[in-house]
């Protein structure tokens, strides 16, 4: 068990990776991983039992989790890297040519730590699904996440998912959103607002939880009480509030980071927020 | 010409629902999806019998293919259930990200295929299905011809690792192929020896292929039939073998020329053994209402339709 002064430590780390692989490819998604890598470092360091090495993709007897925001790949391939399934030196190949770090995340190249392609968004909740029902079926106790954007609940598919989670009792998945409110064009409330989000949840028969996702002490809590939540017959969802770009202080409050880069100077000047904890890759 | 016999007509989905019975019966891992369709993919007894392993998705077909995609990992065997039309177009990006690009072991069982769904219209005639599903890497392609060939394919498709798309219809048909015929994956099926003119068919159009071949028979040409059920992985060897034979060909399919079986065979003689080629298949439109032996043959898709290509094609030799 790690004390969260520890995890602290290791998400502000990932944030480091996060920039130096955006930079370094000068193309990626810098935004959305900075605001979730509390929640990343929570999950793969504390939260998730699961088993780096040897990779299995089955994942029997372990917790599973799903990107299904796959622009995310940068925080996600971080902690992959720093919890085992792969030499934290391949994440300088991230986005480059013959790469096992695809821009969004993939399962050709046979990287360690992913279990099916997203990127295209709405699809993830729908195979978190299948893989609880898998659980089930395999009279296999553990739990099965999935993070999603908020932007990404506006695809259809998502409430087919959550319809059918909730109509099929499945109480051995827990769905996570990334509330940060800014999405590609815009704040999500101008590009589409989402309304109640916390309603829609509870409407589709989900037993809805919300955290500060940039607070580890609320984030290890509410996982905590979601997964204390599982197996009552009923999905459990945690809104997420973060702030896109989080610890940099000029890629928060705007939508802007999500998917740039930055150029040389605004890469030193963002570094300058963080130590380097565990040691750059 | 052989000579080729049938006891009764039977759909194809019926075929798909025994095979599916078959398999689930072996392999404890096979579980079964539908979108509310269960009755018309014939899939009740599967329910029935594993209540368990069956998963009622309600009317949302990109969700399905998700779960699909998911219960692999775990080691589940899904075959997903619903008309052709909404097992492809309605989900392409879902089978192609979830599934084709992920290596998943789904099995995508698409019933109602073709213009023989009959009254339902255009809506529900799929037919780009092959095409579509023919594009994506990974992706295996399977279109077998008459109710026992289908149950024989809906059991075959388990063993084969990775993502299959098989097809099968609603009408019933001639049940001419034998239960205990070896199915395989890849591997076309010889109906006739003959070196005159070789007729690839797939589907429903293979009983027509048969029928013309024995009209062709009459008229003393002799026609090389070959049933190809699996559109992707093509037979190349068998292709290739028949028309340095016969040195024309034919093809013969319930799905738009662009993108099926004979833009299939087309590419592969193109670049392997450049070969005079007629096509029997839908035109570039779409389909409409209409009972399925009056659209087959406003379409142009049967047996005398292929004589014509044959004799056509064997011009330009």
């Amino acid at each position: 068990m790690k004390d969260i002064k520890a995890l602290q430590d290791i998400a502000t780390q990932v944030r480091r990776d996060i920039l130096r692989m955006v930079h370094a490819a000068q193309s990626g998604h810098p935004g959305g991983p900075l605001g979730c890598a509390d929640l990343f470092t929570a999950l793969y360091f504390r939260v998730m039992k699961h088993n780096p090495s040897p990779f299995s993709m089955d994942g029997k007897g372990e917790d599973l989790f799903f990107l299904s925001n796959g622009h995310l790949s940068a925080g996600w391939y971080s902690v992959l890297a720093r919890s085992g399934y792969f030499d934290k030196g391949e994440l300088g190949s991230f986005r480059k040519i013959d790469t096992r770090l695809q821009g969004h995340p993939a399962t050709e190249e046979g990287l360690p730590g992913v279990r099916v392609a997203s990127g295209s968004l709405g699809q993830g909740l729908s195979v978190a699904n299948g893989a609880a029902l898998a659980k089930k079926l395999n009279n296999d106790p553990h739990t099965v996440y999935c993070l999603m954007g908020d932007g990404e609940q506006q695809e259809g598919q998502i409430w087919e998912a959550a319809m059918f989670a909730a109509g099929r009792k499945i109480d051995n998945i827990i769905g996570i959103v990334d509330y940060n409110g800014q999405q590609i064009d815009g704040a999500v409330d101008d590009v589409m607002p989402l309304g109640d989000l916390h309603a829609k949840w509870e409407a589709f028969g989900w037993k809805v939880l919300t955290m500060d996702g940039n607070k580890m002490e609320d984030v290890l809590d509410t996982l905590a009480q979601a997964k204390a939540s599982c197996g009552q017959q009923q999905p459990v969802v945690i809104l997420m509030h973060t702030e896109m770009g989080y610890g940099v202080d000029f890629m928060m409050g705007t939508h802007e980071w999500h998917g740039k880069p930055p150029n040389d100077e605004q890469f030193e000047k963002a570094m300058a927020n963080f130590d380097e904890t565990l040691g750059d890759y | 010409m052989k000579t080729y016999t049938f006891e009764e007509k039977k759909d194809t989905r019926s075929g798909f629902g025994l095979g599916l019975l078959d398999v689930a019966r072996k392999n404890p891992d096979v579980v079964g999806l539908c979108a509310d369709l269960t009755g018309s993919l014939k899939m009740n007894d599967f329910q029935k019998e594993f209540p368990d392993r069956f998963f009622q998705v309600g009317i949302a077909e990109a969700n399905m293919m998700g779960i699909a995609a998911g219960l692999t990992i775990g080691g589940k065997i899904p075959y997903t259930g619903t008309f052709a039309n909404f097992s492809t177009g309605r989900v392409y990006d879902q089978i192609r990200q979830s599934i084709a690009y992920s290596e998943k072991n789904v099995k995508i069982c698409a019933s109602h295929a073709g213009l023989t769904l009959g009254e339902d219209g255009a809506t529900h005639q799929m037919l780009e299905d092959i095409g579509m599903m023919r594009m994506l890497p990974n992706m295996s392609v399977v279109v077998p011809c008459d109710h026992n060939q289908t149950r024989l394919a809906a059991a075959a498709i388990a063993a084969h690792q990775g993502p299959v798309y098989l097809r099968f219809g609603r009408p019933k048909v001639p049940n001419f192929t034998s239960l205990e015929e070896n199915f395989e994956i890849g591997k076309a099926i010889s109906l006739n020896a003959g070196g005159d003119v070789s007729i690839f068919a797939t589907g429903h159009l293979v009983w027509e292929a048969i029928e013309a071949g024995k009209q062709l028979h009459e008229e003393g040409i002799e026609a090389d039939i070959i049933n190809v059920h699996t559109i992707k992985p093509l037979d190349a060897e068998s292709i290739i073998q028949s028309v340095a034979k016969t040195g024309c060909a034919v093809s013969a399919e319930e799905h738009q020329l662009h993108g099926g079986l004979g833009d299939a065979i087309a590419h592969l003689l193109a670049s392997e053994q450049p070969t005079p080629m007629q096509m029997v298949g839908v035109r570039d439109r779409f389909g409409e209402s209409g009972k399925p032996h009056e659209l087959m043959e406003k379409y142009g898709l049967g047996a005398k339709n292929i004589v014509q290509a044959a004799k056509e094609v064997m011009k330009r030799k």
